[in-house]
């Protein structure tokens, strides 16, 4: 099958392209960029006239919530929710039911979203069995099995020591790890940023040291072990600095934020809206402009959406009591093109974050449209103008701070391996 | 974006309240006005006949997530003397601990069409979250939620303050010992802010004392010597045991001794300053028994107002809210 883009405003960061061109696509993968390759007359045309072409998005943490969890998503729902908004790839957590500690789960996984047909999906297994911070995973199998990385997700091991082996055993066999820099005697029973809104509101504060602790203590033991390794979801100025230094010193790591962190600071928890319940929580404006200066800066490697669909009853609380996370897959790049609002991030920048940066950090061949990649891409109309409510919303969770708002900007078409999984209308 | 924001939410379109969540946002002529029907139920209180028929044929529940017998009992009090019904609901051991959400169980209470929901929750925001997900006819009173918000606790305050000092302007107040954990030194802080006192400081040590309260336009004091200095008015807040093994604090005697209020301590303020706390007392943990007992002390006096400020309150409430149906009526 031949397919030829047309006329398309083509922005492929990864080969610093941003053109007019058009895009020749044969058995899977992308052969030409601009003229013709021999044997394209035939081709099926796909008009890309006034639209962007861009690399499908990556992104590194959608929770699909399957096994275990349909009543918040499946890997079909969340997988078609990904598409629509234009990732093609995605790494999903192991907080499944059962847990990906087996291979056999990690199979399950993988074969449930080949069945789906949407998004390439990439799970992360379990750094313990059960995630329970006591006994190593077989790690080397779940990495045989698809797993592109190991975590223990949410729950920080309780165990420095157990920490140190796991490390040093994924080490062994130069398999990644994923932190979620936590120390959960610091942030247990905190649901907000500690400072002046969760004061004045009466909300349990979860401190930046929280944070910071953790990762000093991860990064020291990165060092000590020499594992690769990524940091997600960071949330605090002081992070920044703190993976910069590292960075420079030579260690071999990368780090994600998540979109709302962004976007979003602690001020909107003035009205007690249990849909801007995140963790990490939303922090200070000071915070949210150092994330988006690591962005600029690169010591931030990933933009992802950390989408976590939940049942509407999940949010249908006083806001401590609600389950916390924003499910915003399919509006990942509108709401990411608000940052360009923000002055002098530029688009090649952002799109970095969200394509090749975040492949880099997984190893993941994706996130470019470089002759002889696979043609995994998005035809996005960058000025149409939409509302984001229950008509439009393909996940299954409707959890978003975001909901009933304007987006500018949104995905036309969807294509992985050249074969078009999702078109708008 | 259809979100409201719980100082909007408790006014009704005229800017009368239909709700009554938080003194934040709300303006000084409407805590003024609370203070001035509560003085009139004041008077009220002492004629043979004390009852008033301006809630008469209305439904008040008390719904109680949190035991508090003296807050319920008031407010219960309050609502017969307004000459409404009364249903008292401890839900702390019914229905949601059995897994029925909040939700759930206020749907329940809203099938049998009561008027008004008093509510005292363990989680801040709760008060807003019912008024939210309420039908809009029932007026939500505030008895306290987490450690946001206790406003009808802070209006007595200010109506035992003005009773006694005769005005807001100029005054220096020190509210003293737990204040992380206290919704009523919240809220006593924006009552005393909108009203014009002159200085507020918040005394304890750093780990009951958060910085993030200076944003708030408070003067932060670790020590009692400094805090009480020249002050008109004393809060002492109550000092709960579980601090002691959140490690918050070494221990109660040490409490008292760098904080507690005793007559050698209370000679700091000004020689007519009054004693004031939200009660229950802890004898000899933030105060002692000649101080709490003493001429200086008008703790009695705040529970005495604490019925007319809820009445005042009860009432406005219900009346925007009667008056918003009406508009609503109109337009429809």
């Amino acid at each position: 099958m031949k397919l030829r883009i047309s006329n398309g405003r083509v922005i492929d960061p990864s080969q610093n392209l941003d053109a007019v061109v058009d895009l020749f696509i044969e058995d899977h993968r992308i052969v030409a960029i601009g003229e013709a390759p021999l044997g394209f007359d035939d081709a099926e045309v796909v008009d890309a006239t006034d639209k962007w072409v861009l690399p499908g998005l990556v992104d590194t943490a959608v929770a699909l919530r399957d096994p275990g969890y349909s009543q918040k998503g499946t890997i079909a729902s969340e997988g078609r929710a990904a598409v629509s908004g234009g990732v093609t790839t995605l790494v999903c957590p192991p907080n499944t039911k059962p847990i990906v500690d087996t291979p056999a789960v990690a199979a399950l996984i993988q074969d449930k979203a080949d069945e789906a047909g949407m998004a390439n999906v990439f799970p992360i297994g379990a750094l313990t069995q059960g995630l329970q911070g006591e006994q190593l995973s077989n790690m080397v199998a779940l990495t045989d099995a698809g797993c592109v990385a190991l975590s223990n997700h949410g729950r920080s091991l309780a165990s420095n020591r157990v920490l140190s082996r796991a490390l040093e055993y994924a080490a062994t066999h130069d398999l990644l790890v994923v932190f979620h820099p936590d120390d959960p005697s610091l942030s247990e029973g905190g649901c907000a940023h500690e400072g002046v809104m969760s004061t004045m509101h009466g909300l349990a504060g979860i401190p930046e040291t929280a944070e910071t602790i953790a990762l000093m203590r991860d990064l020291l033991l990165v060092e000590k072990s020499g594992v690769r390794a990524h940091f997600a979801r960071l949330s605090c100025a002081k992070s920044v600095e703190m993976i910069a230094n590292a960075k420079a010193a030579g260690l071999d790591v990368t780090c994600d934020v998540a979109l709302h962190n962004l976007l979003l600071t602690d001020e909107v928890l003035k009205e007690f809206d249990g849909q801007f319940h995140v963790l990490p929580p939303l922090r200070s404006e000071n915070d949210r402009l150092t994330l988006i200066e690591g962005l600029k800066t690169g010591v931030i490697n990933a933009i992802c959406s950390d989408h976590q669909p939940h049942e509407k009853m999940a949010k249908v609380a006083p806001f401590a009591a609600t389950e916390p996370g924003m499910a915003n897959v399919e509006v990942l790049l509108p709401l990411a093109l608000r940052l360009m609002d923000e002055g002098d991030l530029e688009l090649g920048q952002l799109l970095t974050a969200l394509t090749y940066g975040p492949a880099a950090c997984f190893g993941l061949e994706a996130g470019s449209l470089a002759v002889g990649s696979f043609a995994d891409f998005v035809i996005f109309d960058s000025t149409e103008k939409w509302i984001w409510d229950q008509s439009t919303r393909k996940s299954k969770g409707s959890n978003s701070g975001f909901a009933g708002e304007q987006m500018i900007g949104r995905v036309c078409q969807t294509f992985i391996s050249g074969q078009r999984v999702y078109t708008l209308n | 974006m259809m979100r409201s924001d719980p100082r909007a939410l408790q006014l009704n379109e005229q800017g009368q309240l239909k709700h009554f969540l938080t003194l934040d946002g709300l303006s000084k002529d409407i805590l003024t006005e609370i203070l001035d029907r509560a003085e009139s139920f004041l008077s009220m209180g002492e004629q043979s006949v004390k009852k008033v028929p301006l809630l008469r044929g209305k439904t008040v529940v008390n719904l109680f997530f949190e035991n508090s017998t003296r807050t319920r009992t008031t407010f219960e009090l309050a609502a017969k003397r307004l000459s409404a019904d009364v249903i008292n609901l401890n839900i702390a051991t019914s229905a949601t601990s059995k897994g029925e959400s909040l939700l759930d169980t206020l749907q329940n209470l809203q099938a049998m069409q009561s008027d008004m929901f008093v509510v005292r929750h363990q989680d801040s925001g709760a008060p807003h979250f019912i008024a939210e997900h309420c039908t809009p006819n029932v007026a939500i009173i505030n008895a306290g939620d987490g450690r946001h918000a206790h406003p009808t606790q802070a209006m007595l305050d200010m109506l035992t303050i003005r009773r006694h000092k005769g005005k807001f302007e100029g005054l220096k107040i020190a509210i003293v010992g737990d204040i992380l954990h206290s919704r009523v030194a919240r809220s006593e802080l924006h009552a005393m802010k909108t009203l014009g006192v002159e200085e507020v400081r918040l005394v304890g040590p750093k780990t009951l004392v958060p910085e993030f309260f200076r944003d708030m336009g408070a003067t932060i004091c670790h020590d009692l010597k400094a805090g009480l200095d020249d002050v008109d008015v004393i809060v002492m807040l109550r000092l709960q045991k579980e601090r002691m093994a959140g490690a918050l604090l070494p221990s109660e005697s040490e409490f008292y001794r760098l904080y507690g209020l005793t007559e050698e301590s209370l000679a700091w303020a000004k020689p007519d300053a009054i004693v004031m706390h939200p009660g229950p007392i802890n004898r000899g943990v933030e105060i002692s028994s000649e101080v709490a007992d003493g001429d200086q002390a008008v703790i009695l006096d705040q529970v005495t107002n604490g019925i007319a400020i809820r009445m005042a309150v009860m009432s406005m409430a219900m009346s925007g809210q009667v008056q918003e149906q009406q508009a609503v009526g109109e337009e429809g």
